[in-house]
């Protein structure tokens, strides 16, 4: 009898206002869609991709800045053009989008972790702690995200020898984007866990005697998780977009791996003169992106919060 | 004539999950210089009434039928703009909470000249004279000076008095508030009943009052309209429905408010109400877990003494100390609980009551003073784990029914986590079996245990907040407030269930409340508190019968006269 | 009041320390400053000299003692790459970013609080719809993909306007401005618009969601149950009330234009503070790196502070705490 009361996991999310707003909003679905269409195709790069845009031995210097396909000189085998090196244009937007969501994802988790903890800690302990830890936030706060990347890097130059820089570029720019992120997360978890705190239940937990790692941890740190995955979810887009920024401006991921914003970067040397799809499509396939995912934050905000509707 | 006619009103709420009938097919009139009241519990639908006369329903609720007639005149078919000129003008709102009705960036005469001049066109010269006077008829010293404030610097109980003043200020024919007191203190609550039954009898205004407050409506109302799910059960003037009511619906609800005048042994069961209340299947204490062998230290004399308990707020920080403005909440209170005593604390809002709850619990380190749990002082313990032993004999029931549980946990694990805490069961089968023991005991059944609080009402997520506070097995429980945000026939339950408790257990109880009624009924000696210090403890019935302290006095003088109300099938307790 | 301001002007000094202690520390920390300055034929004897002459012997306190006095005038020490003082590179460059920065901020203040009250007040209408949309795109396009878009429309397909430079400048002693002269004027649009863009959209999206945050208040029920018209509830009650938690974070925001010029000077070339900086990071160029970070926070401590004044002469509240 019990079993007909007690609701799974999946039943409850089925019942829930916010599988029930995703059903009835075609923008949700379908910028759920394409962005999982560009995650999985990011993902499996090396199975789908037409061409290995890396290997060395398949590219043709004579393949080098042919239009798209449907252009008068277009060639049916590279559906969105070459590059200045023959490389296929649909390809490197493939591992290019490998990159950008690597550091993307990477960058808000590190972010994440940071924030959070931050946040809790600050939220729950009060006092100097809190001081303490705001005080850097709105220092930090001072300064724009691209800045504190921009400078992080810079610093990373100047410490890492120049033969090792290639090699941790990537995971210098997940730091830099990571570190320049957490405060959002922390202020909102400061401020949701100074309401939480102050409920009832917290209160109901302390004088039960439960100690305040535990009260974090399994009281107050699943209630705010809510306003954590909205600012999650617009900070993918950020980091996606501060990624591309930086290799756009020459100090993020080094040619040899490119990003989305490398590959801008290097179309944009040719804009000038014509060849137009070398950055128009990366460029795209960005905004595509990254507005697929904004517009995902965007409803998963309005479903978690129906006031604001 | 009647001034204000509603014929068959219906108000919709549609939602995904089907349409909410919000108001069924409700009639209502007020003639010039009457109050009507319109009471009910939450849910009643009382409150878009209000909101639908004055064309100001909140999306997506919608008139769905019936029709609004003020003089004669039909005004729920009028134009938006129409409907906005009779606003103000000729019906006035009074709304809940004075402290988030007025524009905290104006002045409050920029907002009273400014509906002044709106609505009587008289100028600005005129429209400011015109507003002083008004903020001295509703009672405000020093008009002329107190015009010029932000609300800011007006107390609640002023600004609920400007908020009259804007209401009225354009001469309206029919005023309808809104729990117009709800948020204010007992002593300013009959204040301003005062001043608004005074102003209406004066003006010749018809009064609409919505509330769910028996009090309230026995002090004001010339007429009642009894709501109940959105329906009009009963309607007649006050004296009849408060002594002499005819529907099931209000013969419960009057009797399960507290009376100030009598102690009862229970309240009724209220039947009509609500029906998973009942406690089905009740544990014999004597074998069970929940009443066995107690290893607690034997006491000697009271079980709890407060020693001149003091508390410090600051109230504006500085960086240096000496320039930090502290506040004593509680300021030298000492008094002592006897075992299986109940101890009622009650005082207005900012008395201290609370914080000397959460002092003795141990949310707040005191600042001086002692407490005492039998031989041992709780402020002098420094370990976690010694603390950890007298947490486990000393529990405490919050106010807030939505939000004392945790909303991501399972009851089951809610009621768990203090007997997984404390290890007070050798296995996890035997703790799920106490826990559903508990849900069967507090009269939620033991299917509860599986579901989620949401899926709960506030008198059934209050009663596992009961259950988590038995789980310790405590042998002194602290209730704050433990009633004072349900309607009052839940109230009934949750206090019969808190005195059944008490009883089967030997409870030591200290129970916080600011509702005189509810001491009484609770009660076995009470101390009132008054800004932080405790001016009188007395046997509950001596200080009812003969209060000695002034400020005694004056709280009990203030309580709402209950005396209209029926006391038909109440068991009175014998001294 | 003073004790406000003065409580503030002690929060702008610590943030100002703190970034100091940064900037100090890339200076001292980050590679050997000699290394940097000198070249590969110089001898142990002239770097000793050298590193005794800048005091990079002297205790860290008091090397940072130094370099705040030092920087407190002005003084950065001298490129690594130029050799020449970080402050004239500095100052020469200001003015661009500056101007830039000023236009850009108008544009966004302008178009973005009116959009916003709009699409609040009319939140279901279509035009409010297709708005927030397309603020939605605004900030899905990064600002320098918005300047390649906007270089490859106006620049290289129509012609119209020129697409990297000031343009010709005017100089007033220390101050070039590119505001006097045609083709000034006429370079300042696309850059301005490119950095105008995302801050605008940022700022119309704020200003929606605290004002339909008021229209939900009590205050704001009363007023229309007091008959006011919907323009006094809007415009008088809303608007103004909406305005006290709009002017610090669009403070906020404008104090990080200067800071985000940087990609739009990056991609349109124009020769302001952001490109020196971006150089100097390529080339490991420390001091002016410092140096760009300091000043960076001079602006923002700067703009907080008229913030704060602002503040406080909207919300009576907090001017009655010195009664």
């Amino acid at each position: 009898m019990e079993n007909t009361i007690e609701k799974t996991r999946l039943e409850r999310f089925l019942d829930s206002d916010v599988w029930h707003s995703f059903k009835n909003s075609p923008v949700a679905i379908g910028s759920f869609l394409v962005t999982l269409l560009i995650i999985l195709s990011a993902l499996f790069a090396p199975y789908i991709a037409p061409h290995d845009p890396f290997d060395l031995a398949v590219i043709d210097i004579l393949d080098s800045n042919l239009p798209p396909a449907w252009e008068l000189d277009g060639d049916p085998r590279f559906l969105l053009g070459t590059d200045d090196q023959g490389r296929d244009i649909l390809s490197t937007i493939m591992y290019g989008a490998r990159i950008s969501l690597f550091v993307g994802f990477a960058s808000v988790i590190f972010s994440m972790i940071v924030g959070i903890t931050a946040g809790l800690v600050s939220g729950y302990m009060g006092g100097r702690v809190d001081a303490f830890i705001m005080r850097i936030a709105d220092i930090q706060l001072s300064f724009p995200a691209i800045l504190i990347a921009l400078l992080i890097d810079g610093i990373a130059r100047g410490i890492v020898p120049k033969e090792a820089h290639e090699e941790v570029a990537v995971y210098v720019l997940i730091f830099a984007i990571g570190i320049s992120g957490w405060v959002q997360y922390a202020r909102t978890v400061r401020g949701s866990t100074l309401v939480e705190k102050g409920k009832e239940y917290v209160q109901a937990a302390r004088v039960i005697g439960i100690r305040p790692g535990t009260i974090l941890h399994r009281h107050i740190l699943p209630n705010v998780m809510g306003p954590v995955m909205v600012i999650a979810t617009i900070h993918l887009a950020i980091a996606i977009i501060t990624e591309a920024t930086l290799s756009f401006l020459g100090v993020g991921v080094p040619p040899t791996t490119p990003s989305l914003g490398t590959l801008i970067r290097i179309g944009n040397e040719y804009l000038f003169s014509g060849e137009w799809w070398i950055t128009i499509f990366p460029g795209a396939a960005l905004v595509i992106l990254v507005l697929a995912v904004n517009l995902l934050g965007d409803w998963l905000r309005d479903a978690l919060n129906p006031k604001l509707r | 004539m009647e001034l204000l006619n509603i014929k068959n009103l219906q108000i919709e709420f549609p939602s995904r999950r089907g349409t909410v009938l919000a108001v069924n097919d409700v009639s209502l009139t007020v003639r010039p210089g009457e109050v009507l009241g319109v009471v009910g519990e939450s849910g009643a639908g009382k409150s878009t009434i209000g909101n639908a006369v004055i064309g100001l329903l909140e999306p997506p609720g919608e008139m769905s039928g019936g029709n609004v007639y003020l003089k004669d005149e039909q005004i729920n078919t009028l134009s938006s703009e129409e409907k906005r000129k009779i606003r103000g003008r000729r019906i006035g709102m009074i709304f809940q909470d004075p402290l988030t009705s007025l524009d905290p960036l104006q002045t409050v005469e920029q907002q009273l000249v400014e509906t002044i001049e709106l609505h009587l066109k008289l100028g600005p010269a005129k429209s400011k004279e015109k507003a002083i006077d008004l903020l001295r008829q509703v009672g405000i010293p020093e008009p002329e000076v107190r015009i010029t404030n932000y609300p800011h610097q007006f107390s609640g109980g002023m600004r609920q008095r400007v908020v009259i003043a804007l209401a009225l200020c354009a001469e309206p024919e029919v005023i309808i508030a809104d729990e117009p007191t709800t948020a204010l203190d007992v002593s300013i609550q009959a204040q301003i009943l005062e001043l608004m039954r005074k102003l209406c009898q004066e003006k010749q205004v018809g009064m609409l009052i919505i509330t769910h407050d028996m009090g309230v409506i026995a002090d004001i109302t010339d007429r009642v309209a009894v709501m109940y799910r959105g329906n009009l059960v009963e309607e007649g003037t006050t004296e009849k429905i408060l002594g002499d009511p005819d529907h099931p619906y209000t013969k419960s609800l009057i009797s399960a408010v507290p009376r100030p005048d009598v102690r009862l042994k229970r309240f009724p069961m209220v039947d009509y109400i609500e029906k998973e209340g009942e406690r089905k299947k009740l544990l014999d204490i004597s074998t069970h877990w929940l009443g066995q062998a107690r290893d607690f230290d034997a006491v000697e004399g009271p079980l709890i003494e407060v020693k001149d308990l003091v508390m410090t707020f600051v109230t504006k920080q500085a960086l240096l100390k000496k320039n930090r403005q502290m506040f004593n909440a509680v300021d030298g209170v000492s008094f002592d609980i006897k075992q299986g005593e109940v101890f009622g604390l009650v005082g207005e809002s900012g008395s201290g009551k609370s914080t000397v709850a959460r002092m003795i619990s141990g949310l707040y380190t005191p600042a001086a003073g002692t407490i005492n749990f039998g031989d041992t002082d709780l402020t002098k313990i420094k370990s976690e784990k010694e603390m950890d032993y007298y947490r486990r004999q000393m529990q405490m029931i919050f106010q807030d029914p939505f939000s004392s549980l945790n909303g991501r946990m399972r009851v089951m694990d809610i009621v768990a986590e203090p007997i997984r805490f404390h290890k007070l069961a050798s296995s996890n089968a035997e703790v799920e079996q106490i826990v559903t023991d508990l849900l069967d005991h507090v009269g939620l059944g033991a299917q509860a245990a599986v579901r989620f609080p949401h899926e709960f009402s506030g008198g059934q997520r209050q009663r596992i907040s009961i259950a988590r506070a038995l789980a310790t097995r405590p042998r002194f429980l602290i209730c704050d407030e433990p009633t004072s945000a349900l309607d009052v026939s839940i109230q009934a339950q949750i206090l019969n269930l808190l005195k059944d408790l008490q009883e089967e257990l030997g409870l030591t109880m200290l129970f916080i409340s600011h509702d005189l009624p509810v001491i009484r009924q609770m009660c076995d000696r009470v101390g009132v508190m008054k800004m932080g210090q405790l001016v009188e403890v007395a046997e509950t019935e001596n200080l009812f019968k003969d209060p000695q302290a002034p400020y005694s006095k004056e709280l009990l003088s203030l309580m709402p006269k209950l005396d209209k109300l029926s006391h038909r099938g109440l068991e009175v307790e014998e001294d | 009041m003073v004790s406000f301001l003065f409580k503030r002007l002690l929060q702008s000094i610590i943030v100002m320390f703190t970034v100091a202690l940064i900037a100090f520390s890339m200076f001292r920390f980050v590679g050997d400053p000699i290394n940097n300055m000198v070249g590969q034929d110089t001898t142990q004897q002239e770097r000793d000299d050298l590193r005794e002459r800048l005091g990079l012997n002297d205790p860290v306190p008091v090397q940072f003692g130094k370099f705040i006095v030092n920087a407190a005038q002005g003084d950065f020490g001298r490129s690594y790459k130029y050799q020449v003082p970080v402050s004239d590179l500095i100052f020469a460059r200001m003015p661009a970013t500056l101007e830039l920065a000023f236009v850009s901020a108008i544009l966004a203040l302008v178009i973005g609080i009116p959009l916003g009250v709009y699409t609040a007040l009319k939140r279901s209408g279509i035009a409010s719809k297709f708005i927030m949309t397309m603020s939605l795109v605004g900030v899905s396009l990064p600002p320098f993909l918005i300047g390649i878009l906007l270089i490859l429309f106006f620049g290289v397909i129509l012609r119209w306007l020129p697409t990297f430079g000031r343009g010709e400048v005017i100089e007033f002693t220390s101050w070039s401005t590119g505001f006097l002269t045609a083709s000034g004027l006429k370079s300042l649009i696309l850059p301005s618009i490119t950095l105008a863009l995302f801050q605008m959209t940022l700022i119309m999206r704020l200003v929606r969601a605290e004002m339909l945050e008021v229209l939900r208040t009590d205050f704001v029920k009363f007023a229309r149950a007091r008959g006011l018209p919907d323009r006094l509830v809007n415009f008088k009650h809303a608007l103004k009330n909406t305005l006290v938690p709009v002017i610090t974070i669009t403070g906020l925001q404008l104090g990080s234009l200067i800071a985000f010029a940087i990609i739009t000077e990056s991609v349109f070339q124009w020769p302001g503070m952001g490109l020196l900086f971006i150089q100097a990071i390529a080339d490991v160029d420390i001091p002016i790196m410092a140096a760009y970070l300091v000043m960076i926070a001079f602006f923002f401590v700067l703009i907080n502070m008229i913030v704060d004044i602002l503040y406080y002469a909207v919300d009576p509240r907090l001017r009655a705490d010195d009664e």
